[in-house]
């Protein structure tokens, strides 16, 4: 069932960026996004939740719930890249520890923003989504 | 007589740079990373692999002789481009950082003992810290930098007092700033650095594609460059060595070709330059290299270097204008770079905001985070870098699109 809501969020972000064709006009979008993302908690903004890119740092930080959920927060230095975090964790944060695992995250390639899911791209985004994907795996296997 | 500006006279030998990136017409302002290569270049590689390929050196065939000659051609090209007295002193690598590996295995394996000093400077690229950072560690040796002042230029006092303090083995100096753009004094600094005894290893990465460069007039004794950044193609650059310390350094890389004979009771090796050049080479690289030179001097140094002059100051005219842009490095002699930061804002958002508007630029530390570090510049800057082809119009576009970016980002 988590697997869906990750394939549903995914097709939500997919239908709002289907309405910018320009490719500045996709960015104008992504930077608001960047500036409304809920900033992580500054306490936490600390080197265990770093992920140093060579371009631009990312934090990630990962609360294991109860109910077998995982809730994400995360944040960069960087305004675009942290829109993308905040798409990150919007697809991602609450579902099911197994199903961020397993999760095929399509919708960067759907937007056309794939290109800073490289990893030559080096912003830190690419170590972020393998971390999240660790951290729901890990926590898959502490269930099972 | 109609008069035309270089990159009017020479653009047409550059295809890429009619292609469009994101529906906007390319602006290539990544020069310092990568130049782009002349249609001379690109044809002469298709024509060697298309009608002469064959290994070199050892062949008993015509195929493998013109080849040869060639490729050897080349090492003649390099020789004269840069003054050596003597062709044998060229050594083709596969780039700049492959050549100081080389003489940091080699040379500096065999002479570097505990306690010893390489003596860097705070500007080089990671190219010219790292091999010396390995080989030093395993000697027990260890690499002192040399300060860079505010501007980008070296800090010549602190370069003095390091000589005397530190009596370094090899003294190893940019010629020009790959992240700066800065010139560095390097003829001073080797007869400097020469009469206190130390080795000098010249990199040149930055300068072959915008500068003349004469080894001798420099009086170091390693000058190492690389061919991409100079309208060559990728793979294939040189290390230029004073024939009696490559002759007494021991070979780096064993194998085919640097070999005079080999048994098993022993192997004796060949003569330089063979000795440093195991293996197969780049062929087709060796051979567009030399095409690239000659592209080089067809257009002339001088004139690239004048017309990259008047590029950087145009390029700080037009920035001076906008009051949250503050550039990084304004030494009087500079190559054409220009590194800059936007107060408040991040250079990665920055040039993906120029990309999208077809502006290919660097952002991040190039290469050279002890420089950021010292420079107190944790995202790094956005580079632009210029080429013969650059024009004062496509410095003007960038500029909008910088502009443009910034009023997108704050």
């Amino acid at each position: 069932m988590s697997a869906d809501l990750i394939t549903a969020r995914q097709a939500d972000v997919i239908e709002e960026f289907a309405l910018f064709d320009d490719w500045m006009d996709k960015y104008e979008h992504l930077i608001e996004l960047g500036k409304d993302v809920p900033a992580i908690d500054p306490a936490r903004k600390t080197d265990d939740h770093l992920i140093k890119g060579c371009q631009s740092k990312v934090w990630l930080a990962a609360d294991p719930q109860d109910d077998g959920t995982v809730l994400f927060s995360g944040d960069s230095d960087a305004i675009i890249t942290k829109g993308l975090v905040g798409l990150m964790v919007r697809v991602l944060s609450g579902a099911d520890a197994k199903a961020i695992a397993e999760a095929d995250l399509h919708f960067l390639d759907a937007i056309g923003l794939h290109q800073h899911l490289s990893p030559t791209r080096s912003n830190g985004l690419a170590s972020m989504v393998k971390q999240m994907k660790l951290y729901g795996a890990a926590l898959a296997a502490r269930q099972a | 007589m109609a008069s035309h500006t270089l990159p009017e006279r020479i653009r047409r030998d550059f295809p890429i740079l009619d292609r469009t990136v994101h529906g906007k017409p390319l602006v290539y302002l990544d020069n310092a990373a990568s130049a782009q290569k002349p249609l001379a270049v690109i044809e002469g590689q298709r024509e060697y692999l298309a009608n002469y390929h064959a290994n070199i050196h050892r062949g008993a065939h015509h195929l493998a002789q013109l080849a040869t000659e060639a490729y050897e051609g080349t090492r003649r090209k390099i020789a004269d481009h840069i003054g050596a007295a003597d062709t044998a002193e060229v050594l083709f690598t596969a780039g700049s950082t492959d050549a100081i590996n080389l003489v940091a295995q080699s040379w500096g394996r065999a002479n570097l003992q505990a306690g010893d000093a390489v003596l860097v400077t705070r500007m080089e690229h990671h190219a010219n810290i790292v091999p010396w950072q390995m080989v030093c560690e395993e000697k027990g040796a260890k690499v002192i930098p040399v300060n860079v002042l505010e501007d980008g230029t070296l800090d010549l006092d602190d370069f003095t007092r390091a000589l005397e303090q530190h009596q370094p083995k090899l003294v190893g100096i940019v010629h020009a700033s790959n992240t700066l753009g800065t010139i560095n004094p390097v003829a001073e600094l080797c007869a400097t650095a020469r009469a206190a005894g130390a080795v000098t290893l010249i990199d040149g990465s930055q300068a072959l594609p915008h500068l003349d460069i004469d080894v001798a007039t420099i009086g170091c004794d390693f000058y190492v460059a690389t061919g991409h950044k100079a309208y060559g193609p990728t793979g294939i650059g040189f290390l230029w060595g004073r024939k009696a310390l490559l002759d007494a350094m021991p070979p780096w890389r064993g194998g085919g070709e640097m070999i005079r004979s080999v048994s098993f009771d022993g192997t004796t090796y060949n003569d330089l330059p063979h000795k440093f050049e195991a293996g197969t080479p780049h062929i087709s690289g060796g051979i567009a290299l030399g095409i690239a030179l000659d592209w080089i001097n067809g257009v002339g140094t001088d004139a690239i270097a004048a017309h990259e002059c008047a590029l950087v100051d145009h390029a700080h005219d037009a920035l001076g204008t906008l009051p949250t842009v503050r550039i990084i490095g304004t030494a009087p002699e500079k190559v054409g770079v220009l590194s800059l930061v936007v107060d408040g804002l991040h250079p990665y958002d920055l040039g993906t905001l120029l990309d999208g508007q077809g502006i290919a630029v660097r952002t991040g530390h190039h290469c050279t985070e002890p420089l950021m570090a010292h420079l107190g510049l944790d995202s790094g800057t956005l580079r632009m870098s210029f080429a013969a082809y650059t024009t004062r119009e496509e410095i003007d576009r960038a500029v909008i699109a910088l502009e443009r970016a910034m009023r997108m980002l704050s």
